[in-house]
């Protein structure tokens, strides 16, 4: 399964990178999930676990942790948007 | 008429205004809402403002679309500023035009209180300590949760 992962705002500079192209396992299926993935790396990305206040988004709509994901989707996460 | 944009060039706020009753008779009332660069009293010297093309535009029509279906409305337009902006700078656009004020009035806080917690852009500011992300605020969550107690449209 192929995903495209975004990261905006303080996020992407944390992270130090504004998008990659991911290969992931099929179990990797929803929110939740790739959120799990992407903490292990550790360090900075434990950003992503639960707990930090990061919002996330399925094909350009916000979702929660229980959305499921799949080949070719496009995810963000990003912290509580400051617009207006 | 709904009208969304995202850009990083200044808007003329009474152009806008004047659009959303161009060539028609049946607008009673106009209610528009203008947001600008607070810089002097917080320190800010520079904001800069990040978003999600493709999602913002679409986040910004959904937030049109409920407004009308909210409420009887004729005309809605939001513009929304990216980008680097200086203080005193307009950011935001948002202009409702209805058959009564009270529609209008209330659609206009509405798209500005939704948007304020569902339009994915952030905000940095520049002071003379550096830059930093600004904080989501409570106020502003509590803000959009009123309107759903809200009653519906009749």
């Amino acid at each position: 399964m192929k995903l495209t992962v975004l990261y905006f705002a303080s996020l992407r500079e944390l992270l130090g990178q504004a998008r990659e192209t991911l290969e992931l396992p099929d179990a990797v299926d929803s929110i939740g999930a790739l959120r799990a993935t992407l903490s292990a790396r550790g360090e900075a990305w434990g950003r992503l676990a639960p707990g930090h206040n990061v919002r996330a988004a399925v094909n350009q709509v916000m979702a929660s942790d229980a959305a499921r994901i799949g080949d070719g989707d496009e995810i963000a996460f990003f912290p509580p948007v400051t617009g207006g | 008429m709904q009208t969304v944009k995202v850009q990083s060039e200044d808007f003329d706020a009474g152009a806008l205004t004047r659009a959303l009753s161009a060539g028609r008779t049946d607008i009673g009332a106009v209610a528009t809402f203008v947001g600008l660069v607070r810089g002097a009293a917080d320190g800010v010297q520079e904001m800069t403002l990040e978003h999600y093309p493709g999602m913002t535009e679409k986040a910004l029509a959904e937030i049109a679309d409920e407004a009308c279906q909210r409420w009887h409305l004729m005309a809605v337009s939001v513009v929304h500023r990216v980008g680097a902006l200086l203080p005193g700078e307009q950011i935001v656009y948002v202009g409702v035009a209805a058959a009564h004020r009270g529609e209008a009035f209330a659609a206009c806080e509405f798209v500005m209180d939704y948007l304020k917690t569902r339009a994915p852009f952030w905000k940095k500011e520049q002071t003379a300590q550096g830059g930093h992300w600004v904080d989501a605020r409570d106020t502003d969550d509590e803000a959009a949760a009123r309107w759903d107690e809200v009653e519906m449209r009749r």
